[in-house]
Order: C-alpha cells, then sequence, then structure tokens
C-alpha cells in the first residue's frame, strides 16, 4: 500500500480533509494508475511528480472529477465535518462542489477560461453562481483579484484571448481562487509558460496558497516546481505511486531507485 | 392627423389572388397538368417526396405545381399535408436485396455478381444544352430494352465484404425493435442511428451535401468509397392482424448508397471497413451518397475518431437538416418586430444621451 | 350549422389537429403546469403555416381551445397585423369559434411579442409563440447541455452576460425576451415580448402557457406564480419609458410603437396595443394628435 507516511506529521490531531483510498483507473485494457491512496490535511501542498505517461494528469482528472475512476474512494470532508465519497455523491453536489469549495486550474488556461467574456466577468462568475447580486461588490473582487494576480485593472473589461498566455494562466488562478475554494487541483500550471514567467506565477501561486491556507493537488513533471511548492510529494511510475513523503526527504534522500534516477538526471541538467 | 393601418385581411387576400396569377403565368401558354410534371420533372418530385417523407408522385407533382416549381415550398405543402394522414400500418422493412435494379453501381470491385449497371444516368452525358428539346412534340427513341438476366442474383456488395469479416457487421435486427419517429417524437441527444438516418433522410438536400463535402475536403475525412449505389423499386409489405402473413401493397422505388469506409482499428477491434448509409426515396444518388458519408462522419464517437469539425457534431447537424424549419425560421424575419425595435431604440437613445461629449470624443479617438 | 358542423365541412377535425395528437400536447401541458418553467419537450407537428410564424402556439391554442372559447390574437399588441389575421383566419377556418378584438372578451389570447396592457383574469389564458425557448442559447449553444445546467439549476451565466451589459455600457441593455426566474427555480424566456411587459407575467390571474413548434418545447406559468426579472441588487430590473404618452389616446403607462410620419424625421409615438387605445379613445381620453374618436368598423 501506497498510503503517504503521516509519521512525518505532528502538527495537529485534525482529520484529513481528503482521504483517498485505493484509486483506479483503466483507459480499455491500458492502465492510467492504480492503488493510489494517499491522505491530504487543510493547508497543505501535495505535489505529483514522475515522468510523462506515468499517470499523474490520470489520477488528477479523477479526483476532481473531470474522469469516473473505476474503482476506490475519495472521500472529502465538507465543511460540517461530514465525509462522503465524491464518486458516490449524486452529480448535482458534486458540480456545486467544483463550484464553490473545490477549484481546478488546468493546465491551458483556455480550458478553464471564458474566452468571450471579460476578465472581470470571468472572476465573477464563479461569486454569482454562488448567488452574488451585487454589481458593485462582484466587481471590487474581480478587480482585487486581478491586482493580486498582478494584472493591472485597467484590463478588467478586456477579453482573455487579448491577453498573453501567462497573464491568461494568472487569470485563470484569479477565477478559481475566488470563491475561496478550500481544496484547488492544478495540472502543470506553469506547463507552456517561458522560464521568466514561470519563476514568477510559482512565487505567486506558493504566496496565494498561503495566504488561503487553501489544500492543494499540483501534478508537476518539473521537480524545482515540486520542491518550491510542495509540503509532501508522491512519486508516480507506470501509473502507482513508488515512493511519498515530506519533500525534501524525498528530493534529497531518495529511497526508490526510480526517484534516485528523477532526482540525479534533474540534478544532471 | 394620424389613422393606425388597418385592412391586414384585404391585403391578405389581394396578395393570395395576385399569387394564383403569377403562378399560372402567361394564359396563353398551357397550362401544366400534373402528370406531365410527374412524368418529365421526375427528379423534381422524387425530392420532394424525398423530404417531404410522402411517397406519393402525383401529389408531389401537385405540390411543385402549387409551389411555382419551388423544391422547399413543395416540401413543406406535402408535409404539412401528411402529418393529418392516419397511421393505418406499419410496413415490414424493405429488402433492398430483392429490388428490381434499374442501375446498379460499385467503385470498389471492376465487375462483380450480377455486373454494374448503368441505367439512366446523366454521369457519361457531355454537359452541352441539347436544343432539339426546345422544339416541342419531338419523338424520343425508345430505348433498347435489354436481355433479361440469366442469373438474377445481385447480392449487396457490402454483403460479399461481409462474408470475409472485412467491414464491420450491419447492426442485427433485434425482433422486437421499434425505430424511432422523428415525426412522433421530439429530437432529443444524443439520438441513436435510426433518428440520426431518419433525419438525414429527410434533411435538406443541398445541406447534407455541403457537409458531406466539407468532410471530402478534410473537415472530418473518413476516406469514403462508394462501396455501392443501386436504383430501383422494391416492394412494400404489411402484416395485417387478422392474416398474420405479410401481403405486398405497393412499390416503391428508391435510390440506396453504402459507402464504405476505412478503419485502422483499434486496441480491441482489428482493421476493418466501416459503413455509411443512405437512402432516399424515388432515384436522386446525390442525396443518397451525402446521406452516407454523414452517417458515417456522425459515428465518430463509436471508432475513436475526434470529433472537431461540424459534419461530425451530431447536434449539430441534426439540429440544422430540415429545411422547412430553416426556411420558416429565416423567414420569420419579414414578420413585424417593431415591439422588439422599438426596444432597442429606446436603448441606443439612452446610451447616446448617456455619451457625454468628452466620452464621445474620447471613443472618437 | 354548429361549431362542430362547420369544422367538419372544412374538411379537417375541430382545430385542424386530430384528437390523439391533443391529448399528447395537452399531456406536454399539464406537465409543464406542474413544473413551472421547465421546458417540456413535446412531438410538435407539422403545422400549414411556416415554423417561426406561430406554429407553437397554434399547437398549443389547439389544444385547448374549445367549441364555447373566444379567440383573439395579436401580433406587435395589434390585431390587424398580418399574422395575428392570418392565425385568427386559420382558427375561424378550422374551429368555428368566435374571435374578438377585444381583450376583455376573448377566453384564449394567442400573442407574439406583447402581453395586453389590460389586466387579465383567471378565466383567460394567454398562449405565447416563441422561437428560441432557451434563454441559456447567448452563452451555451447546446441543449444536451443547458438541459443539464438547467436540471442542476446552474445559472452563474445568465448574469456574466448582464455583468457584461453593466461592464461595457453602463446598464443593462437587453430589452425583449428578458429573462425571468419562474417560481424560484426555473430561468425562463418570456419570448420576445419587450421587458415593459415582463411585470405583467409576475403573479398574473390568467394562466400563461409558451409554445416553440420549431424547437418543439411548451412551457408554463401557472396563475398567480411568480416569474421574476433577473437583475443585481445594484442594477435593479428597470422598464421602458417614453418622454410623452401615446399621440392618440394620451396613454403614458402604455407601450408605445414609434411611428414614421414623413420622411423629416417627423415622428409620432402610439399605444403597441391597439384595443387598449382604441378603448381608451372610446371612452373620451385623447392624444395630441388624435382626429375626433369614430367607432372603426368591425
Ligand atoms: N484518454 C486516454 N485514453 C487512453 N489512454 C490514456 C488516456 N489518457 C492517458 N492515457 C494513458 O494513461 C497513462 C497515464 O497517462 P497520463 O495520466 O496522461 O500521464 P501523465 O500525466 O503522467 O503524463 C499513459 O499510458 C497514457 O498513454
Ligand atoms: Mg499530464
Ligand atoms: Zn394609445
Amino acid at each position: 500500500m501506497n498510503l503517504v507516511s503521516t509519521a512525518a506529521r505532528d502538527l495537529d490531531d485534525d482529520p484529513p480533509l481528503l482521504s483517498v483510498r485505493n484509486l483506479a483507473k483503466h483507459y480499455g485494457n491500458a492502465l492510467g494508475c492504480r492503488a493510489v491512496s494517499f491522505d491530504l490535511w487543510p493547508g497543505e501542498v501535495l505535489g505529483i511528480v514522475g515522468e510523462s505517461g506515468s499517470g499523474k494528469t490520470t489520477l488528477l482528472n479523477c479526483l476532481s472529477g473531470q474522469i469516473d475512476a473505476d474503482g476506490g474512494e475519495i472521500l472529502y470532508r465538507h465543511r460540517d465535518g461530514e465525509v462522503a465519497d465524491f464518486r458516490t455523491l449524486p452529480e448535482p453536489q458534486r458540480r456545486a462542489l467544483l463550484r464553490g469549495e473545490w477549484g481546478l486550474v488546468h493546465q491551458n488556461p483556455r480550458d478553464g477560461l471564458r474566452l468571450r467574456v471579460s476578465a472581470g466577468a470571468n472572476i465573477g462568475e464563479r461569486l454569482m453562481a454562488e448567488g452574488a447580486r451585487h454589481y458593485g461588490e462582484i466587481r471590487g473582487a474581480a478587480m482585487n483579484w486581478l491586482s493580486r494576480v498582478e494584472i493591472a485593472t485597467d484590463r478588467t473589461d478586456d477579453l482573455p484571448i487579448r491577453f498573453s498566455g501567462g497573464m491568461q494562466q494568472r487569470l485563470q488562478i484569479a477565477r478559481t481562487l475566488v470563491t475561496g475554494p478550500r481544496l484547488v487541483f492544478m495540472d502543470e500550471p506553469t506547463g507552456g509558460l517561458d522560464v521568466s514567467v514561470q519563476a514568477r506565477l510559482l512565487d505567486l501561486i506558493r504566496g496565494l496558497v498561503d495566504e488561503l491556507g487553501a489544500a492543494c493537488v499540483i501534478v508537476t513533471h518539473d521537480l524545482a516546481v515540486a520542491r518550491l511548492l510542495a509540503h509532501r510529494l508522491m512519486v508516480m511510475k507506470g501509473g502507482e505511486v513508488v515512493e511519498a513523503g515530506l519533500t525534501d526527504q524525498v528530493l534529497d534522500d531518495p529511497h526508490h531507485p526510480y526517484t534516485q534516477l528523477l532526482v540525479s538526471s534533474v540534478l544532471q541538467v | 392627423m394620424y389613422v393606425a393601418v388597418k385592412g391586414g385581411e384585404k391585403a391578405i387576400d389581394n396578395a393570395h389572388a395576385l399569387l394564383a396569377e403569377a403562378r399560372r403565368g402567361d394564359t396563353s401558354v398551357p397550362e401544366l397538368s400534373i402528370a406531365q410534371i410527374r412524368e418529365q420533372m421526375r427528379l423534381a418530385v422524387d425530392r420532394v417526396m424525398a423530404e417531404g417523407s410522402l411517397y406519393d408522385p402525383d401529389l408531389a407533382a401537385l405540390a411543385l405545381k402549387q409551389a411555382r416549381g419551388d423544391a422547399v415550398e413543395a416540401i413543406f405543402l406535402l408535409r404539412a399535408y401528411r402529418t393529418t394522414l392516419p397511421r393505418l400500418a406499419v410496413s415490414r422493412p424493405v429488402d433492398t436485396a430483392k429490388m428490381q435494379v434499374r442501375r446498379r453501381i460499385s467503385a470498389t470491385f471492376k465487375d462483380l455478381p450480377g455486373g454494374q449497371i448503368l441505367g439512366p444516368t446523366f454521369d457519361y452525358t457531355h454537359r452541352l444544352l441539347d436544343f432539339t428539346l426546345a422544339a416541342e412534340s419531338l419523338e424520343t427513341p425508345a430505348a433498347p430494352e435489354a436481355e433479361p438476366p440469366e442469373d438474377a442474383g445481385m447480392p449487396r456488395v457490402v454483403d460479399i465484404l461481409g462474408d470475409e469479416g472485412l467491414i464491420e457487421a450491419d447492426i442485427p435486427a433485434e425482433p422486437d425493435a421499434v425505430p424511432g419517429d422523428l415525426t412522433r417524437e421530439p429530437l432529443e441527444f444524443p439520438a441513436g442511428r435510426d433518428i440520426r438516418l431518419q433525419n438525414l433522410a429527410r434533411g435538406d438536400e443541398g445541406f447534407v451535401l455541403g457537409l458531406a463535402y466539407s468532410s471530402q475536403r478534410g473537415f472530418g475525412n473518413t476516406h469514403p468509397f462508394a462501396g455501392e449505389i443501386r436504383v430501383g423499386a422494391v416492394e412494400v409489405e404489411i402484416v395485417p392482424e387478422e392474416l398474420g402473413f405479410p401481403i405486398t401493397i405497393g412499390r416503391v422505388e428508391l435510390t440506396e448508397c453504402q459507402m464504405v469506409s476505412q478503419f485502422k482499428g483499434a486496441k480491441d477491434k482489428p482493421a476493418q471497413f466501416t459503413r455509411g448509409y443512405g437512402l432516399t426515396f424515388g432515384h436522386n444518388e446525390r442525396k443518397a451518397m451525402a446521406m452516407s458519408i454523414v452517417d458515417r462522419t456522425l459515428r465518430a464517437d463509436e471508432f475513436g475518431e475526434e470529433r472537431a469539425h461540424p459534419a461530425q457534431d451530431e447536434e449539430f447537424v441534426l439540429s440544422h437538416t430540415d429545411n422547412v424549419e430553416a426556411s420558416g425560421f429565416l423567414q420569420h424575419l419579414k414578420l413585424p418586430h417593431y415591439v422588439d425595435f422599438q426596444g432597442e431604440l429606446v436603448n441606443v437613445r439612452a446610451l447616446r444621451r448617456a455619451a457625454t461629449p468628452a466620452r464621445l470624443k474620447e471613443i472618437a479617438e | 350549422m354548429s361549431v362542430a358542423l362547420e369544422a367538419e365541412a372544412s374538411g379537417y377535425n375541430f382545430a385542424y389537429l386530430d384528437e390523439q395528437t391533443k391529448r399528447m400536447i395537452r399531456r406536454a401541458i399539464l406537465k409543464a403546469v406542474a413544473i413551472p418553467g421547465y421546458q417540456v419537450p413535446f412531438a410538435g407537428r407539422e403545422m400549414p403555416l411556416p415554423y417561426g410564424w406561430g406554429t407553437g402556439g397554434i399547437q398549443v391554442t389547439a389544444a385547448v381551445i374549445g367549441a364555447d372559447d373566444t379567440l383573439k390574437v395579436i401580433d406587435q399588441g395589434a390585431d390587424d397585423t398580418t399574422n395575428a389575421v392570418s392565425i385568427r383566419r386559420f382558427f375561424q377556418r378550422t374551429a368555428g369559434v368566435a374571435t374578438t378584438t377585444a381583450t376583455t372578451d376573448a377566453t384564449v389570447i394567442q400573442t407574439r411579442h406583447r402581453i395586453p396592457e389590460t389586466p387579465l383574469t383567471e378565466d383567460q389564458i394567454l398562449v405565447y409563440q416563441v422561437p428560441i425557448p432557451e434563454p441559456l442559447r447567448w452563452m451555451e449553444a447546446r441543449e444536451s447541455e443547458t438541459r443539464k445546467m438547467h436540471a442542476l439549476a446552474e445559472y452563474g451565466v445568465m448574469h456574466v452576460r448582464l455583468y457584461e451589459d453593466i461592464a461595457h455600457m453602463g446598464r443593462i441593455v437587453k430589452s425583449y425576451d428578458y429573462p425571468v426566474r419562474v417560481d424560484g427555480r426555473y430561468i425562463m424566456a418570456p419570448s420576445p415580448i419587450p421587458k415593459f411587459d415582463n411585470p405583467k407575467m409576475d403573479r398574473m390571474a390568467a394562466l400563461q402557457l409558451f409554445g416553440a413548434g420549431r424547437e418543439k418545447r411548451i412551457y408554463a406559468v401557472p396563475p398567480y406564480t411568480r416569474a421574476e426579472s433577473l437583475d443585481f441588487e445594484d442594477h435593479p430590473f428597470e422598464i421602458q419609458s417614453w418622454d410623452d404618452g401615446c399621440a392618440l389616446c394620451g396613454a403614458i403607462d402604455s407601450y408605445l410603437d414609434e411611428v414614421v410620419t414623413d420622411d423629416k424625421g417627423g415622428r409620432m409615438m402610439v399605444c403597441s396595443d391597439t384595443d387598449h387605445c382604441d378603448k381608451r379613445r372610446a371612452a373620451g381620453y385623447s392624444g395630441p394628435m388624435a382626429a375626433p374618436y369614430a367607432e372603426t368598423p368591425k
């Protein structure tokens, strides 16, 4: 079993926010991922690393309801303390979670934005979906979030298609975080961006996640990104978790031969 | 002083009278008979029957006459008539393998059992205006009659491929399955293939042709081969409850096209040819072929093909094929909209009033 | 000749549709009344009038009308616009029912683009002709997706559209077919009536039925049911208003049409509801451009 060790945690006795047990997904006969289990506590950032094709995106998509796993449990503890398996929740409740308490940042910002409405409306949409009905307040929140992701507020009424890739990604992050989600999923959030833009964005994400105290699952193939953002890491290979632990431990003292290879190959670059 | 316009009734009556006059045209020219339209404008009649979903050459000819030759208007007339008819019986599926074939060609085999039969086709005519047709009462020489074929068998090309397992199997007919009926149930998505085929069969020839053409040009290509096109008459049978066995109630002429497409195979499926199917009333190869291509493009999901083009998008295609719906909705723009337009006028004036001179200057710059 | 016989003489069933079809439509109507604002798919028939010209409304009217009913048909508020005339004639021919232009005399009113100014009563049914029944079509073209959004009441996008209006133009500019939320649940397209008429839908005493023939949907607002126009707290819903009243009857609270009187910018505003205007003038009200009122020959 690949349960992430909790021995290293002595923070508190709070129950986990998310408990994943034995999650599996196949594409026909091909394996997507299997036997994945872990716990995630409020405010914690979990990094999922591994080479291309190792099952990271599959896992994240199962967790965030983009695709349905074919086995296992995704136990989520609601604000009221109630624990429910996301996979067996009725669709209205699943979609409600995805609109409010959960947030998903797509690798390609175009998948997560409404390109034909203004940046302000993109941020405001989730608030309006949750019932916000005061235009001034919605707009205020939108502008506040634009500045938090370092987009000038005079771009509030511009369409995202006129934004650069980095700006679109920051807009997507603002749109996702505006409702103060308790759990955020990010798939290669710095993927398509050039290196200089990546660093700033990483800084920004780290600051925001810290500030909001949101728990976060971040997929990346880039160990440097993982080291910067994640408290803990899970290393995937061939659809399975081969090693898990605190980020520094995993990267500085890798036990599994695959992790050792991964770490050394990065160091060589 | 202003008096609101009245007299819609009178205007409509007058318009109808004018329409009748325009339809008849110059009265010194003899009037067309229904029989003349049926016999000499047969392909127009066939199209009206196909898209009007009613096999009745005389009524289709009448509709064309009443519609002044406008096919879509004639289709509309026939449809509106059709919907009032009682439904007395449902026929058994017609068997096109038993078709009395007038034309039958295959582009996939040079020769095949039953042979290639050209039949009455424009295909190899040179498109030169034939001025001898302008002369009236011209005798048309009778076409030479063929010897009756020695071996009457004419198996369908897809069945020949099917014997080898090279082509996907025909969907086995479930004995009790009742195909959907678009004229009795609203179209809902996802639609089954029965509904898709029905929709395409009733669909506008030009639209379906355009979709098929777009696919051929690369917007969702399926690499089609015309496996077989056959035109001819089939018998329509019903099984009256009191008899319990099938009786023939008549014959209809049909055009059938089996389009054969390549499929590279997937993990759980070996490479195979796949089918697209087209069928129309009367003689209309263009429509039957286009339909068969679009049937196949719409099956993208079944073969794990990415749906990226209009011809592959079921909701897009099926929602827009019906020319009676499309023509009505488009032309309803001729109805008065002055209430809505007034709303917009109030709006634009208010917006303009709100725009200060400074703001206007800003916009202008 | 009795009404039924007269209809028979025209060669068609009473009100054109056969009884099977009417029952099917009535079932859809009952479902629509039971779930206010929900679009019920129905097997719309091909009518002898073109799609987009009122076939949905005609089918609903045909399904609810009886031999004792009195029918009024309006288009743009007027009884004498050509399409209203054509539909009224259709029912005269196929159902032989009595017709009227007086709102208060009608038991069934079929309308395109307006709600009469005279308040309707419990004894009346208002049938709307609907071109596009889907209010979410603005933001999402796919039926398969919009049905899901309705089912889950995922309506955030509706306000996105209104937000955009305010952000770009300082106000909500949607002026007709202005969406309403029915009974606190389904968001509904009121058909292209001016937003001026929206408040009349709210808790109306009459049953409101909506028929979309081409799109094959029926929906309803039962009597006394809430129909709230979407808005923001700080940008509340507003209706159109005009600087002056009707030039003929002087009404200052009716929806006005603009009539171009010459090619030098001459304009006059008159009630779009012709019955309302007539009634007011008959009662002695008059506007600045009114001729002395004379009974219009019927
Ligand atoms: N839609 C799909 N259909 C079939 N196989 C897939 C699909 N998506 C991913 N896979 C396969 O699942 C495995 C894991 O892929 P993925 O989760 O995308 O990995 P990663 O994100 O780590 O690159 C790979 O072998 C991949 O080929
Ligand atoms: Mg990936
Ligand atoms: Zn007036």
